[in-house]
């Protein structure tokens, strides 16, 4: 049953130790806070954080000749008595120093958005350890304003108009000792003016809650702050405060007449530390994770039909990714084939040539062969032929000397001798 | 181009490794963000949703009528002239209790039933189906596009199982009950009526009972595996030597040496329910409300409910991970009857390696 009426408590039940028990955990948990300072270099940004935690930060002060906007973060352990801050201290780089100022804006929003994502992709693991993750969201963007007492710049106006609806703004007029009294209340008033004009949405502290409506009320009233920074400590009277000395005077930090340091201080940590935080989840985190998931094409149906929209969205690109992965593979398929065809055709052509001079290399050897044989053949009878001669020209000797021996016997008389001769050679 | 130091991803615990410890010269303030936790947790008030689990007579409604001071629940006496339920239904009631200014929306649910029929086989699903249904309700609302600020939290945080005080050991039906619910929800057994046994037999019973627990490898709440640190562990030894509490419920006040008490008159005495001697619903009470409530929820939403979530994750896809991939195909009623996975998830503790089954 539903009837969720009040029930009168006969004692104490003991409930009230609710809060205490939530606190009590949260302690051991330790909180975490990740401020993020955005303005130009020298505007003492890392000064201030010096002075608001009352502590050094290591760091170097930047150079004026960076190319191109960057973002140095870091992150420390503080402790208060029982509780434990992890304090990440996200700052630009080389902010306003390029020549073309254009995508200034870019690196910061990137940056922001990487540390959303970075939390939503956690969220929607499978296996995910949540309560111990280490939340790097911005929960409040210090925007550093340059005390010029006229307007903010453009570049000032661009900038927080695309951070607005990604983080808590809280505008502040660095380096204020620079600013007369007088000018300063007409600075405040235009940057205002200015602010609205062009629809920024800043951070306005919470006046929903009565026991902070009226503190946080009239400080969204001296919004933007006017702050200095110090770390150095001057005597004043008989102790020692944290001032910036000049030969004119001194201008203490805590000194509410001389700058807003102590509101922001108050506003930043004391009061509001908590709804910076819880805005940054429930607002700004929820609006990027609602355009991020329906960039991805997910939906959310209307009461009226079953709440499985994410099912069929799924199956959708299931089906989609399964059909791409179809094609992918027809298409490798396809390729080898036609790799394959294209090989057996080199194949085939080398074959040939191969055949080719292998039918040739034969048709040598054998016309080598007989071209041999017709050599040895030719030389025999080269051989023959000049035994024959020999043979011939012997006889021609022969026949030459016994003629010349005829004519000799002939001339003797002796027709008897060459009769006798003639019977001797028979 | 852009160079970024990111903060390193581990819990936020002082002194790891990475993040220097900084020295403060002064006081700055970080402490006052405990007022404004609790500025914030009193305006949005807290919730807390109880099950209890066990046989009719009992003495489960005025066990929750006196844990809460109040009339939460009708006692009602089973009226024998209709026919006994032959299902188990689960009735739930919401209150909204105030104490000093805190409010607190408490939801009770009861289990007129259970354990009731000749045949109690599987009488623990509807139990179940019913706390994994409040889990899938969670885990909807967390899946959509376009969230409420706050999602209403109806995931029970714990279970008070009622032991009929027979001052033997555990029977058969209370081991399997006990077994399938520790794996999906806080379970905190008390011994019901224990005004029936005396304090020896008391003791032996418990002793059993926690040897029965120990044999089955049944882990109740507080459970050991998410003892955070040395006092935590301290402070739950202590509690774990003494469950389950021997309680007795009582909405009568009674006039005992010139106070009024609540407690319960018989003909030989009356039984004190807040006096420590006669029973341990102190105990019972501080556990529940006072000290642990806390607890009971966060475990509840860390790891009964992370639990589920990734098996509801696992069992309905079978494709990549990441985002853009999550989505869930209707539950299926088997899903919902099954115990969530045998062992139970822990949070990083390095200390608790004795004693696991």
């Amino acid at each position: 049953g539903e009837g969720c009426r009040t029930v009168p408590l006969a004692g104490h039940v003991g409930f009230d130790s609710l809060p205490d028990q939530l606190v009590n955990k949260s302690v051991s948990q330790g909180f975490c806070f990740n401020i993020l300072c955005v303005g130009e270099t020298g505007l003492g940004k890392s000064t201030l954080m010096d002075t608001l935690f009352n502590t050094k930060f290591e760091g170097e002060p930047a150079t004026h000749t960076q190319p191109g906007v960057q973002l140095q973060s870091n992150t420390y352990d503080l402790q208060e008595s029982n509780v434990g801050l992890k304090l990440t201290i996200v700052s630009t780089v080389g902010f306003g120093d390029q020549i073309n100022k254009e995508d200034s804006y870019k690196p910061i929003v990137e940056f922001i958005d990487a540390q959303f994502e970075a939390y939503l992709q956690e969220e929607l693991k499978i296996r995910r350890v949540l309560h111990t993750y280490h939340d790097s969201r911005i929960h409040v963007c210090l925007y550093f304003i340059a005390p010029t007492g006229h307007s903010l710049k453009s570049l000032d106006l661009v900038t927080m108009k695309k951070l607005d609806s990604k983080v808590n703004i809280i505008p502040i007029i660095a380096k204020s000792d620079a600013i007369s009294k007088s000018e300063l209340t007409k600075f405040k008033i235009k940057i205002t003016s200015e602010l609205v004009s062009n629809g920024v949405q800043i951070y306005q502290f919470p006046t929903d809650d009565e026991s902070v409506a009226e503190i946080n009320g009239t400080m969204n009233a001296h919004l933007p702050f006017a702050v200095v920074g110090s770390t150095e400590e001057v005597k004043i009277g008989n102790k020692m405060m944290r001032a910036r000395q000049y030969p004119w005077g001194t201008v203490q930090v805590e000194n509410e007449a001389h700058c807003d340091f102590v509101k922001l201080r108050e506003m930043l940590i004391r009061v509001n530390m908590e709804d910076l935080r819880e805005q940054t989840h429930t607002r700004h985190y929820e609006l990027y994770r609602r355009c991020k998931l329906e960039e991805m094409g997910f939906k959310d149906t209307d009461p009226d039909s079953k709440p499985f929209s994410l099912q069929e969205t799924y199956e959708a690109k299931r089906n989609e990714f399964l059909g791409e992965l179809q094609k992918k593979e027809e298409e490798m398929r396809q390729m080898f084939v036609q790799r394959v065809k294209e090989k057996e055709a080199e194949l085939k052509e080398a074959e040939k040539e191969v055949t080719v001079s292998l039918e040739s290399r034969q048709l040598h050897e054998k016309f080598d062969r007989l071209k041999k044989l017709h050599q040895e053949e030719k030389k025999k009878l080269e051989d023959k032929k000049k035994s024959l001669d020999d043979e011939v020209n012997a006889f021609k000797q022969r026949k030459t000397a016994a003629e010349l021996l005829q004519s000799q016997g002939s001339q003797a008389g002796g027709s008897q001798t060459l009769k006798r001769d003639k019977e001797k050679k028979k | 181009m852009e160079e970024r130091q990111s903060p390193s991803p581990c819990s936020s615990r002082p002194s790891s490794p990475r993040t220097p410890p900084c020295e403060m010269f002064g006081s700055v303030g970080i402490e006052a963000v405990l007022d404004q936790l609790r500025i914030k947790a009193m305006k949005t008030g807290f919730e807390f949703n109880i099950m209890v689990v066990g046989q009719s007579g009992l003495g489960k409604s005025t066990m929750v009528n006196t844990l809460f001071k109040s009339k939460v629940w009708q006692s009602s006496v089973p009226n024998l002239e209709l026919p006994m339920p032959q299902t188990l239904e689960l009735h739930s009631v919401t209150h909204v209790i105030e104490e000093k200014g805190l409010k607190l929306k408490l939801t009770v649910t009861d289990t007129p039933g259970f354990g009731d029929q000749i045949n109690n086989d599987k009488c623990w699903d509807p139990i179940l189906s019913y706390i994994n249904q409040q889990y899938e309700k969670y885990l909807q609302e967390e899946l959509l596009i376009t969230r409420q600020r706050h999602i209403p939290d109806t995931r029970v945080h714990c279970c008070v199982y009622f032991v009929p005080p027979t001052g033997h050991c555990l029977r058969p039906l209370d081991i399997e009950f006990l077994r399938r619910l520790c794996r999906t929800v806080n379970v905190v057994p008390v011994i019901a009526r224990a005004d029936s046994l005396t304090i020896e037999e008391r003791e032996a019973f418990r002793s059993r009972i926690q040897q029965n627990l120990k044999t089955h490898c049944i882990d109740v709440y507080p459970q050991k595996c998410f003892d955070e640190d040395i006092n935590d562990r301290l402070l739950n030894s202590k509690i774990r030597e003494q469950i389950p509490f021997a309680v007795v419920g009582a909405d009568r006040e009674h006039l005992v040496n010139g106070r009024c008490v609540l407690g319960r008159k018989t003909k030989w005495g009356i039984i004190e329910v807040e006096n420590m001697a006669h029973c341990e619903f102190l105990l019972l009470r501080d556990l529940l409300i006072r000290s642990h409530l806390q607890d009971l929820k966060d475990i509840t939403h860390n790891v009964h409910y992370e639990n589920y979530r990734v098996l509801r994750l696992n069992e309905s896809h079978m494709l990549p991970r990441g985002p853009g991939w999550v989505n869930l195909a209707p539950a299926s009623p088997g899903q919902l009857m099954s115990p969530g996975p045998g062992k139970v998830r822990k949070r990083a503790n390095k200390d608790s390696r004795e004693d696991e089954c």
